[in-house]
């Protein structure tokens, strides 16, 4: 059974035009699907439907072989920006999803230092968000979506803030960390590089409405996994890619 | 190095310039009041008000002690009524659009203007001072908190209701922290209000408290108990808005810049 499958999804604002239209997906335990599309493709709208924050015209998503259209509350959702409350500490952010489910603040403290350490965010439990660099804001925030759901998650852009140095360091981490949790996802990004190098497959949604017009399995050497972005493959990949979007995108603008 | 002494010098001259000021607005009150420039018995000179104070003393504690319960009750109930409507109006926003312009125009009343009525309705007894300072207290709290709960980042909210939090979860660990910021504000002003209202309504009427003192002192002419107890009441108003600052500072330990 698949973790999450998402049938036959379209969803608009008005009722007329379609945002997305016939989206089907589905993604495997521990596998990394990205869905790479430019900006005003619906990929967040995609995401809202999938977490249950709106509810899609027509179709289905299902979690764990359980229909939850239109409720939220059952997959982990990461944002662009960190969104740490500002005026909670590290570990009191990062313990958030324990607590609003019933956990006493203490025993929820308890059981978040192992990610702590995990992360790489050991000494920074007593801190605010605020005395954090944006790298590790993001791994707090990935740890507080870690900590919802350890099964799927759902992360909109979440390295795009970053300047392009931590941004290669976070990709690296990412890999690492997601190996070590295997965790399942969702990954939208409009980074073509950033796709290749983290995804086991990628599903290009352009169109207008938005569709999955292809998908796209990554195999990546084993003997190459640190330097990836560099081997011919990626090249290989990167130009496949790019002339998908180019063809699709001057046929019907998205 | 350099720059941490640099600012420890910025600091210190910030503090004694407005110190320096004061000081040397006191010595030309006193050199005024000294040579006759203004006749004694209507600017009695800063010393001779600092002696009133301390052979008053007992009197000014006795009366400060009336006027701070009525503003403390008077500051708790307002700072109570006003989140408790700030809340119900966030909740349900029919009743936002119904009472939202209603609180504005009872803010153009002068709340002066209010207090003889108050003390028709209600007496010469704390009441009626107690009222008027929930409706000064009222009107900053309820708003301030009104906006801290609106400018709740919205993403912040939807990524809350992503992870199943309710209503009220929403409330207490974004919205409510949320708004604290402009809620300390509003009650740094509020405060200084609360004090000066006790004083404008025992003016009016009642028994004991610095009001009442002063109205006392006033028809005795005795400007320098005058002086004496203004400095009191500006002294006292500063001590609360002390209070206010620490309060803040233990209820938003995130925040760094105090």
């Amino acid at each position: 059974m698949s973790k999450l499958e998402i049938k036959n999804v379209s969803f608009s604002y008005d009722g007329k035009t379609d945002i997305i239209k016939d989206i089907n997906l589905s993604v495997e335990k521990g596998e990394l699907i990205s869905i790479l599309g430019k900006s005003g493709c619906g990929k967040t709208t995609l995401f809202n439907v999938i977490s249950g924050l709106k509810r899609p015209k027509t179709g289905s998503v299902i979690i764990d072989g359980e229909d939850v259209t239109g409720k939220p509350g059952h997959i982990s959702y990461m944002l662009q920006k960190d969104l740490l409350l500002p005026y909670r500490t590290i570990e009191d952010n990062v313990a958030l999803p324990l607590i609003l489910s019933g956990t006493k603040k203490k025993a929820a403290r308890q059981a978040v230092q192992d990610g702590i350490r995990r992360f790489g965010l050991d000494g920074t439990q007593k801190k605010y968000p605020g005395e954090l660099s944006g790298g590790m804001r993001q791994r707090a925030a990935l740890l507080r979506t870690y900590n919802f759901s350890g099964e799927i998650a759902l992360l909109d852009e979440p390295f795009s803030a970053l300047d392009t140095l931590t941004k290669g360091e976070m990709h690296s981490w990412f890999l690492d960390v997601m190996s070590e949790i295997k965790l399942s996802a969702l990954f939208i990004t409009h980074d073509i590089d950033e796709a290749i190098f983290l995804s086991d497959k990628i599903c290009l949604l352009t169109g207008k409405p938005s569709s999955i017009t292809d998908i796209i399995e990554i195999k990546r050497p084993e003997s190459h996994k640190k330097d990836f972005s560099l081997t011919p493959e990626f090249l290989e990949y990167k130009k496949t890619i790019t002339e998908k979007l180019f063809v699709e995108n001057t046929a019907d603008m998205c | 190095m350099f720059s941490r002494l640099k600012k420890k010098l910025l600091n210190t001259t910030d503090k004694l310039l407005p110190a320096l000021a004061i000081l040397i607005l006191l010595a030309v009150w006193e050199i005024v009041s000294d040579t006759g420039i203004v006749p004694k018995y209507m600017l009695p000179s800063p010393v001779e008000v600092a002696q009133a104070f301390v052979t008053d003393f007992p009197l000014l504690l006795e009366n400060s002690r009336t006027t701070l319960i009525e503003t403390f009750v008077g500051l708790f109930a307002g700072i109570g009524v006003g989140f408790l409507f700030a809340v119900i109006m966030d909740m349900f926003k029919p009743i936002r659009k119904a009472l939202y312009p209603l609180i504005v125009i009872t803010q153009t009343i002068p709340p002066v203007a209010l207090a003889p009525l108050l003390v028709l309705w209600f007496g010469y007894e704390m009441t009626p001072k107690v009222i008027l300072i929930v409706l000064i207290v009222f009107f900053p709290v309820a708003v301030s908190l009104l906006d801290g709960y609106e400018s709740a980042d919205k993403d912040t909210i939807s990524l809350m209701r992503s992870m199943g939090a309710t209503k009220v979860q929403i409330f207490r660990y974004v919205k409510f922290p949320g708004a604290l910021e402009q809620f300390f504000a509003s009650l740094k002003i509020a405060v200084s209000y609360a004090v000066v209202g006790a004083v404008i309504s025992e003016w009016l009427g009642g028994f004991q408290g610095l009001g009442v003192y002063m109205t006392r002192v006033k028809k005795s002419y005795a400007f320098d108990k005058m002086f004496a107890v203004i400095f009191l009441i500006s002294a006292l108003s500063l001590l609360l808005m002390f209070g206010v600052n620490l309060l803040k500072k233990k209820c938003m330990p995130w925040d760094k810049r105090n």
